[in-house]
């Protein structure tokens, strides 16, 4: 897992010397397909997968559970923060 | 929305054509993506290093733009460690690891597949492709019973491209400079939150 962290940190350090290049600005179009070649393996490889397959509305349903317990916790987070810290005073908004 | 589209589309046709049984043996094995992947990774590298200076905005803010993506990033995990309660079968760090990809679909399923298997990608994928949806759909009423900054903590890592039209326009331009500063480091945060928590 340390490779990931080194290969992101090589990324930045190119990145910052090459971010004059004109080319780095196609560096999103790249991103966007390598993702889009990786999704469509992922999608294979969740075909291929039979404990997948037959199990795909729980993992549907265990997706949403923490997709929203996820999302209820970081809003309260944010309405902590936004309350405390953002919020002009003498205002009820 | 378009591309998120577009990725969904790539990835039902992966499943589909991996059903019927189409998909040549050469493409089940795992390096090849892997190689993708630190390709993926190191590209994502460059379009942060190579981005603009985000300790701009923070002048123009003060230190409290930085409790943002800090609120987003406790919210999320208090939240998802909760829900490894009410899911005995997920463990505490399969929770904690799905939740870090802020709603990062894309780069969080494929880091979690690649090694931890295709069922927790799968939950990942769905997971954060959901947490983008709520910010869309309900944007309006998070601002109004949470306060501006709520669509910007929910909307995790897409505060700098897909979500930002709607918290524009329901948070005010005020704002977009926070969205954005959130956005990039919640997004530089994501491989590195999900890969440490891998390691656990």
């Amino acid at each position: 897992m340390l490779n990931i962290i080194l290969i992101i940190l090589s990324g930045i350090v190119v990145g910052y010397f090459a971010r004059k290049l004109p080319q780095v600005k196609h560096v999103g179009s790249v991103i966007s397909l390598i993702i889009m070649l990786l999704l469509f393996f992922l999608g294979v490889s969740v075909g291929a997968n039979e404990q997948v397959v037959t199990n795909f509305s729980t993992i549907g349903l265990d997706a949403l559970i923490i997709s929203f317990g996820a999302t209820v916790g970081t809003v309260l987070c944010a309405w902590l923060v936004y309350s405390t810290f953002f919020r002009r005073k003498g205002k009820n908004s | 929305m378009k591309q998120s589209l577009i990725y969904l589309l790539l990835f039902a046709l992966g499943v589909i054509l991996a059903l019927w049984g189409h998909i040549p043996d050469v493409l089940l094995k795992d390096d090849i993506s892997k190689w993708i992947l630190y390709g993926l990774l190191f590209f994502v590298g460059v379009q942060i290093g190579s981005g603009k200076n985000m300790f701009t905005a923070v002048k123009r803010f003060g230190f409290k733009i930085a409790l943002v993506p800090v609120a987003t990033t406790v919210g999320t995990f208090a939240g998802a460690a909760l829900t490894s309660l009410l899911l005995p079968e997920r463990s505490l760090i399969d929770c904690l690891s799905v939740g870090a990809g802020f709603a990062y679909y894309s780069l969080s399923s494929i880091l979690i597949s690649e090694f931890r298997g295709a069922e927790l990608g799968t939950v990942a994928l769905l997971a954060n492709i959901m947490r983008e949806f709520i910010v869309l759909v309900f944007t309006p009423w998070l601002v109004k019973y949470f306060g501006k900054l709520s669509p910007i903590c929910a909307g995790g890592a897409t505060t700098m491209d897909t979500t930002l039209p709607m918290i524009t326009k329901y948070s005010g331009s005020d704002y977009v400079v926070v969205a954005l500063f959130h956005g990039m480091v919640i997004d530089f945060s994501v491989p590195l939150w999900v890969s440490f928590f891998l390691t656990l």
